[in-house]
């Protein structure tokens, strides 16, 4: 049938293999080749070896969104699986009324698309912090940052907790029947029986976070846009300013550099992932 | 097991409040939607609508009127639908295609496709968007192309981790019954694969529906807004921005969304697990 079928490629893949091949293929390439150029259009590229490379390790503000964009990864990602993996915990003991509708409640903020969200909480936060007194949004740099880390929490938390359902719903009631008679209490199951059994779902959740921390755009612009003065800017904002923002010739081939640095980084979280289950797999 | 109940019961109340906090995000902007425009400040939002500073309809009128609020839906559902249906078509074919036909191209080209998963954005976006506009794919029709290509990744892995649990057996009874490949996809693969369209639609119209940069930078901005670019355009907004019609639109975005989540919730957290498990 293989044989039969392979005839048929133009039809079967083609389509799909040439939007691939001018959705992707080519502005990945071409994007990796310019990294190295002094450019505005792409026709007028003149090559200028490592010079944006070493200009954008010594941009302050690209360290600076670094810097905040790791932390901000680290603090979300670990709020976010303690708080949904607990939530997930206590929507699946027997008998609580109600469940299904805390469910539904808890994951509807995910189909709201990021710049809708942002601006909701941009209103609400400006709200509160003007009540409480504080400066706003466009002013107060911790409060973007905590602002930041509540509209995660508000988006994500359902999400990953539909996963962790999903986990601790595949456990077999035998191992929780024997641990039971043993007479292990809550605790001890928990941390003997469910975690144990859970940890290819708690790679996939925190892999899940950690990328989507790093790669965050969206809410970032929606909620702060980056103020005050860049402060609240994140990774992939600072590369779309750097493009678009920047006035001069120097600063396009300059984000390029930056967004191959972003995508090595991203795929380096990846690799890592990778790793971390392909091992745990080998144990089992 | 009394101790159990008790629990449950506090459970219960704690949810219950709890939720009521997780919607009153979306509460808070219904109530402002309803709001004369110079009653709506930054240290009343959190008000209630009364009727003195009720606008009743106004806002959502002037939204409809003035704002571009229906062609901008209306250029959101045209990209969405038509982008879900090409992905959907002619991801599952290549898909089916790379895993059956074990050659060294399919393999590079699977490996491509998941390799493609994992680069962010920012990586193409101008190089993306300089080529989009001078091959003309900067309308809301040919957009769909840009992201059936960067699309596929996710949708070709999905599908080709499916068809390698179809037994092979079925499809050779069909080519020995003398259905061409084309006849064996539509009639004897499709079918089967069901759950993994319903899957892969739904993380894609999210994913599309939702996406502000690729259309903000491909499209020719002049002439098509989709729903966030609207929305972000109020913000960065020249001169005063009116925010009751603005509040408006959210709502009217919202709205249709949490229908949808209501009426196929079923699928959606399926297809949810059913991503998160395989990617």
């Amino acid at each position: 049938m293989a044989k039969m079928l392979k005839r048929w490629w133009p039809l079967f893949v083609l389509p799909t293999a040439l939007s691939f091949l001018f959705g992707f293929m080519i502005p990945f390439v071409q994007g990796f080749y310019l990294s190295f150029c002094k450019f505005i259009t792409i026709s007028d590229a003149k090559p200028v070896g490592l010079d944006n490379y070493v200009a954008a390790f010594s941009d302050p503000q690209f360290a600076n969104a670094f810097w905040y964009t790791a932390l901000f990864a680290l603090v979300s990602t670990v709020l976010i699986n303690v708080l949904a993996l607990a939530i997930a915990l206590a929507l699946t003991r027997k008998d609580l009324k109600g469940t299904n509708s805390f469910r539904t409640v808890f994951f509807m903020p995910n189909l709201i698309g990021g710049i809708v969200l942002g601006y909701i909480w941009n209103i609400l936060i400006n709200c509160a912090l003007s009540i409480v007194g504080e400066q706003l949004l466009a002013l107060n740099s911790t409060a973007g940052f905590w602002g930041m880390i509540l509209l995660t929490l508000w988006q994500q938390v359902g999400y990953m907790m539909i996963i962790y359902i999903a986990g601790l719903q595949s456990i077999p009631s035998d191992y929780l029947e024997a641990a039971r008679v043993d007479g292990a209490n809550a605790w001890q199951t928990l941390w003997k029986v469910k975690i144990p059994n859970l940890m290819s779902t708690i790679t996939i959740c925190l892999f899940l976070t950690v990328t989507n921390g790093f790669k965050l755009f969206d809410q970032n612009l929606a909620l702060t846009a980056g103020e005050p003065k860049h402060a609240t800017e994140m990774l992939a904002l600072n590369i779309y300013n750097t493009f678009y923002a920047r006035q001069g010739a120097k600063w396009m081939g300059i984000g390029q550099a930056k967004a191959v640095i972003f995508c090595i980084l991203v795929i380096c979280i990846v690799m890592i992932q990778l790793r971390a289950t392909r091992s745990r797999e080998v144990q089992q | 097991m009394k101790r159990d109940k008790v629990i449950n019961k506090i459970l219960a109340v704690f949810f219950t409040i709890l939720s009521l906090a997780w919607i009153y995000p979306m509460v808070m902007i219904l109530m402002n939607s309803f709001k004369e425009e110079t009653t709506i400040t930054t240290s009343t939002a959190f008000d209630f609508v009364t009727s003195e500073n009720s606008a009743g309809f106004a806002n959502y009128i002037a939204a409809l009127e003035k704002q571009g609020f229906l062609a901008a839906f209306g250029y959101s559902l045209v990209i969405t639908i038509t982008s879900v249906a090409l992905i959907l078509v002619c991801c599952s074919m290549c898909a089916w295609f790379i895993v059956r036909v074990k050659n060294r191209i399919s393999n590079i080209l699977y490996y491509l496709f998941v390799f493609s998963m994992v680069v962010p954005f920012q990586m193409l976006m101008f190089t993306l968007s300089n080529m989009a506009n001078t091959l003309g794919f900067n309308t809301p029709f040919n957009i769909c192309f840009i992201y059936l290509g960067f699309g596929a990744g996710l949708a070709v892995f999905m599908f080709a981790g499916f068809v390698k649990t179809i037994p092979l057996e079925i499809e050779e009874a069909a080519t020995i019954d003398g259905c061409n490949p084309l006849q064996t996809f539509f009639h004897v693969v499709l079918p089967i694969m069901k759950p993994t369209y319903i899957s892969v639609g739904i993380l894609e119209t999210m994913w599309v529906w939702n996406d502000y940069l690729l259309p903000y930078l491909v499209l020719d901005r002049t002439k098509y807004q989709t729903i966030p670019i609207l929305i972000q355009y109020f913000r960065g907004g020249y001169g005063r921005v009116e925010m009751g019609p603005m509040f408006a639109c959210i709502m009217m975005v919202i709205v249709p969304i949490v229908i949808m989540y209501l009426l196929c919730q079923r699928y959606i957290i399926n297809g949810v697990i059913s991503g998160a498990v395989k990617g």
